[in-house]
C-alpha cells in the first residue's frame, strides 16, 4: 500500500466522518431533549440538499449575474432555515403528540415520517426520481501531496462542519439557552418549574438538529457533486448507528462515533481481505459487536438504567 | 357452539364478510373497488354507529370454535370462486404467508417485546436456504421448509448476544444494522446469485407437482390453487400455535416480561430465557414462511427483502394491533391488497401507506382491532 493512497483514504474517511458526525449530533440532541429516536432525521439530510438546489437554482433565475461566494452562502443559510422550519414543523405535529406512546410508536412514526419525506421528494420534485448533479459552488484549487490530491472544497467544507459542530457544543454548553435545553433534557417537568418554556426549547432544539442535518445534505452534495432522494435512508442508519456507538444524549459521543463508522467503512475498503463491496457489511458487522461490548455506547448515557 | 341461533348469527356474519371480500377481489374497474372500499367504510362505521360491535365481538368470543371454522370455510370458497385467476390467487397466497411471517414477529413484540426491525431478514434467511437446498441437494421440500426455519432461528441466535444485552433504542439499533448488513450481503455475494438471486425449482410434495396446473375431475385449475391452500395451511398452524402460546403459562411468562421485567424477575420469572425463546421461535416461525414465499415465488433476490420490507412487516403489525391475531390477519390483508387493486396510485403507493401508518399512529395508536386482556378462566369474567 502506498503512502499517498493511503493519505487519499484518510482524506476520505475525515469527510465522511465529518458528515455522520453532523447527522449524529441532531440524533443526539433529540434523544436528548425528547427521549425520542426521530428516524425521518436522515431524510432531513435529503431534503437540506434538494432545498440547497432549489435555491440555487432560484437564485440562478432571478438573478444569473450574482458572485459565486454570494450565491454559495445564500443557498448555504436558505437551506438551513427551510430545514429548520420543516423541523419545527415536524416536532409540532408529529413528535409531541406522541411524547407519551411507547417508544416504538415514535419509532416507527418517524420513520413513516421519513418514507413519506423520501416518496414525496420523488414524486414531486421536477424529476425527482433521478440522480440529480449539484453545483460545484466551491472553488476547485487543489495541492498534491507526494501522490494525494487535497483539494480546498474538501478542506473548506472540513472547516465549515467542524465549525458548525464546535458552535453547536459552545451554545449547549455556554450560554443561557443551551442551560435551559441541558436542564429540559435532565428532567423536563423540573425545568418547566424553574420557568423554562418547555415548547419553545423543544421547537429550538429541533431547528437546530435540522439545521445542522441540512449542512450534512448541502455537504454531501458539494462532495459529490450529485444528490438523489434515497441518500437519506442510510445516512439516516449510520447517523443514528454512530450516535448509539458514542452513547445516545452526548454530543462528543456522536462525533467520535461518526468517525467511528467513517473509518471502519475505510478499513473495510482498504485493509480487509474481502472485495470493497462488503464494506457496509463489515462496518455494521462491527458496530453490533460494539453494541454488544458496550449495550449503551462507548461514552455512555448519563442514566443508562431506567427502572 | 351454545345454540343453532348463534350459529347461524356466526353464519350469516362470515358469509356477508366473505360475500364482500369475493366482490372486493373480483373488482375490476378502479371506480367498482373505489365504491366496493366505500361501502366497507360505510358498513363498518354503521356497525359501530349503531353499538353492533360489542354484541358482535360477544357472539365470536363464545362461539369461538364454530367461529375459525367459519373463517377457514369461507377462505376456501373465495379461493374455489377465483380458482382460474392466477394473480388473485397470488394475492392470497401473499396474504398467508404474510401474515404467518407477521405472527412470528408477534410472538417476539406481541408477547415477549423483543424488537425486531429485520423481519424481512429472517423472511428472506428462510427463502435463501429454501432455494440453495432446493438447488444442490435432493432435499424433498417439506424438509426445506423445516431447514428455512431452522437457519434463521440458528442465525437470530448469533443476534441474540446484543439483542438480549441491550435494551430500548439500543436493541432496536442492533436488528437494524443486520437488516442492512444481511441485505447488502445478499447484493454482493456472488455464490447467492447477487443482485439477480436464485431460482427455485417447482416444489414437489408427496407426487404432487406445485408447477402443474390443477386437475379435479377434467377441469383444470391455476396451479396457485395448490399453493394457496399450502399457505392456508402454514397460516392456521402458525396462527393455533400463536393462540396456544397466548392462552398458556408460556403467554402468562412472555406477557411479564414485556409488561414489567424488574417484577417478572422478581417473581422468579427468567427474563433472558424467555427473551430468547420468543426471538427463536418467532425467527424460525418467520423463516418458514419466507421458505414457502420463495417457493410461490420460484425465485427469489434481495429487493424483496430490505429494511422497507422489514418495516411493512412491523407496520402491519401496529396497524392491526399488538398482539393481535386476528388483527393482524386483517391489517396484512390490508395493506397487501389495497396498493394492488389501486393499479392508478401505485405510484404513489408508498407515500400513501407511510401517511397511513403514520396518521394510525398518531390518532389511534393501539391499532384496528387491538388485543382484548387476558381472561384467566374460560368465559368467566376479564
Amino acid at each position: 500500500m502506498d503512502i499517498s493512497l493511503l493519505l487519499q483514504f484518510f482524506i476520505n474517511g475525515c469527510m465522511l466522518g465529518m458528515m455522520y458526525a453532523l447527522v449524529a449530533v441532531g440524533f443526539t440532541l433529540f434523544f436528548g431533549v425528547l427521549d425520542v429516536i426521530v428516524f425521518s432525521h436522515g431524510d432531513s439530510v435529503m431534503v437540506g440538499a434538494f432545498a440547497g438546489l432549489s435555491f440555487y437554482l432560484l437564485c440562478m433565475y432571478l438573478s444569473p449575474g450574482m458572485p459565486v461566494w454570494l450565491v454559495t452562502l445564500f443557498v448555504s443559510f436558505a437551506g438551513m432555515a427551510f430545514v429548520a422550519g420543516f423541523g419545527m414543523l415536524v416536532s409540532r405535529f408529529v413528535i409531541m403528540p406522541l411524547r407519551s406512546a411507547p417508544a416504538l410508536n415514535t419509532l416507527l412514526a418517524t420513520m413513516m415520517l421519513g418514507t413519506v419525506m423520501r416518496e414525496a421528494v420523488r414524486l414531486f420534485f421536477p424529476d425527482g426520481s433521478n440522480p440529480k448533479p449539484f453545483p460545484r459552488l466551491l472553488p476547485d484549487w487543489s495541492w498534491k501531496f507526494g501522490g494525494a490530491l487535497l483539494r480546498f472544497d474538501n478542506i473548506a467544507l472540513f472547516i465549515a462542519g467542524g465549525l458548525l459542530i464546535v458552535g453547536v457544543a459552545l451554545l449547549i454548553n455556554h450560554t443561557r439557552l443551551g442551560m435551559a435545553i441541558r436542564a429540559v433534557a435532565q428532567d423536563a417537568e423540573a425545568a418547566q418549574i424553574m420557568g423554562v418554556d418547555f415548547p419553545f426549547i423543544v421547537l429550538l432544539t429541533f431547528a437546530i438538529g435540522s439545521a445542522v442535518a441540512a449542512f450534512a445534505g448541502l455537504m454531501n452534495g458539494l462532495y459529490y457533486n450529485e444528490i438523489n432522494f434515497n441518500l437519506g435512508l442510510l445516512l439516516g442508519v449510520i447517523g443514528f448507528s454512530s450516535a448509539v456507538i458514542g452513547g445516545l444524549g452526548n454530543i462528543y459521543g456522536a462525533i467520535l462515533g461518526g468517525f467511528v463508522f467513517a473509518f471502519l467503512q475505510v478499513f473495510g475498503t482498504v485493509a480487509m481481505p474481502f472485495s470493497s463491496a462488503y464494506k457496509d457489511v463489515f462496518a455494521f458487522g462491527v458496530v453490533i459487536v460494539l453494541m454488544a461490548i458496550f449495550p449503551t455506547g462507548i461514552l455512555s448515557e448519563r442514566q443508562s438504567q431506567r427502572v | 357452539m351454545r345454540n343453532t341461533k348463534d350459529f347461524f348469527r356466526c353464519a350469516g356474519l362470515a358469509l356477508a364478510l366473505f360475500a364482500y371480500l369475493t366482490l372486493f377481489f373480483g373488482a375490476e374497474d378502479e371506480w367498482s373497488i373505489a365504491a366496493y372500499v366505500l361501502l366497507g367504510v360505510g358498513g363498518v362505521i354503521a356497525l359501530v354507529s349503531f353499538g353492533a360491535l360489542p354484541a358482535i365481538e360477544r357472539l365470536i368470543q363464545a362461539n369461538e370454535r364454530a367461529c375459525q371454522a367459519l373463517m377457514i370455510a369461507g377462505t376456501l370458497g373465495i379461493i374455489a370462486v377465483f380458482r382460474e385467476d392466477h394473480y388473485t390467487l397470488f394475492l392470497l397466497g401473499t396474504i398467508f404467508v404474510y401474515s404467518a411471517a407477521v405472527l412470528g414477529i408477534n410472538v417476539q413484540l406481541g408477547y415477549a417485546g423483543v424488537i425486531n426491525f429485520s423481519g424481512a431478514s429472517f423472511f428472506g434467511i428462510g427463502g435463501y436456504t429454501a432455494a440453495v437446498f432446493l438447488q444442490n441437494t435432493p432435499a424433498p421440500p417439506l424438509l426445506t421448509l423445516l431447514l428455512g426455519g431452522i437457519f434463521s432461528a440458528v442465525i437470530g441466535s448469533i443476534l441474540l448476544f446484543p439483542v438480549l444485552r441491550t435494551s430500548g433504542h439500543y436493541s432496536a439499533l442492533v436488528t437494524m444494522a443486520f437488516a442492512l448488513l444481511l441485505k447488502v450481503f445478499l447484493e454482493v455475494s456472488e455464490w447467492l446469485g447477487g443482485p439477480q438471486g436464485l431460482a427455485l425449482p417447482s416444489l414437489k410434495f408427496l407426487g404432487i407437482d406445485f408447477a402443474e396446473d390443477l386437475v379435479i375431475m377434467g377441469n383444470e385449475y391455476s396451479f396457485y390453487v395448490k399453493y394457496d391452500l399450502a399457505c392456508l395451511l402454514l397460516l392456521i398452524m402458525t396462527f393455533t400455535f400463536a393462540q396456544r402460546i397466548e392462552r398458556s403459562w408460556m403467554g402468562l411468562a412472555m406477557d411479564a416480561v414485556r409488561i414489567d421485567e424488574t417484577a417478572a424477575a422478581c417473581f422468579g420469572i427468567s427474563v433472558t430465557r424467555w427473551k430468547i425463546t420468543a426471538f427463536t421461535m418467532g425467527n424460525f416461525v418467520i423463516g418458514v414462511a419466507g421458505a414457502l414465499y420463495s417457493m410461490m415465488l420460484s425465485y427469489i433476490n434481495p429487493s424483496n427483502f430490505t429494511f422497507s420490507d422489514s418495516l411493512l412487516f412491523l407496520s402491519i403489525l401496529l396497524l392491526g394491533g399488538i398482539g393481535s391475531l386476528w388483527g393482524v390477519i386483517a391489517a396484512t390483508a390490508f395493506m397487501v391488497v389495497i396498493p394492488e387493486k389501486f393499479q392508478i396510485i401505485q405510484e404513489y403507493r408508498y407515500l400513501i401507506y407511510s401517511a397511513m401508518v403514520l396518521m394510525m399512529i398518531v390518532f389511534r395508536p393501539s391499532g384496528l382491532l387491538p388485543r382484548k386482556p387476558r381472561r384467566y378462566i374460560a368465559g368467566g369474567p376479564l
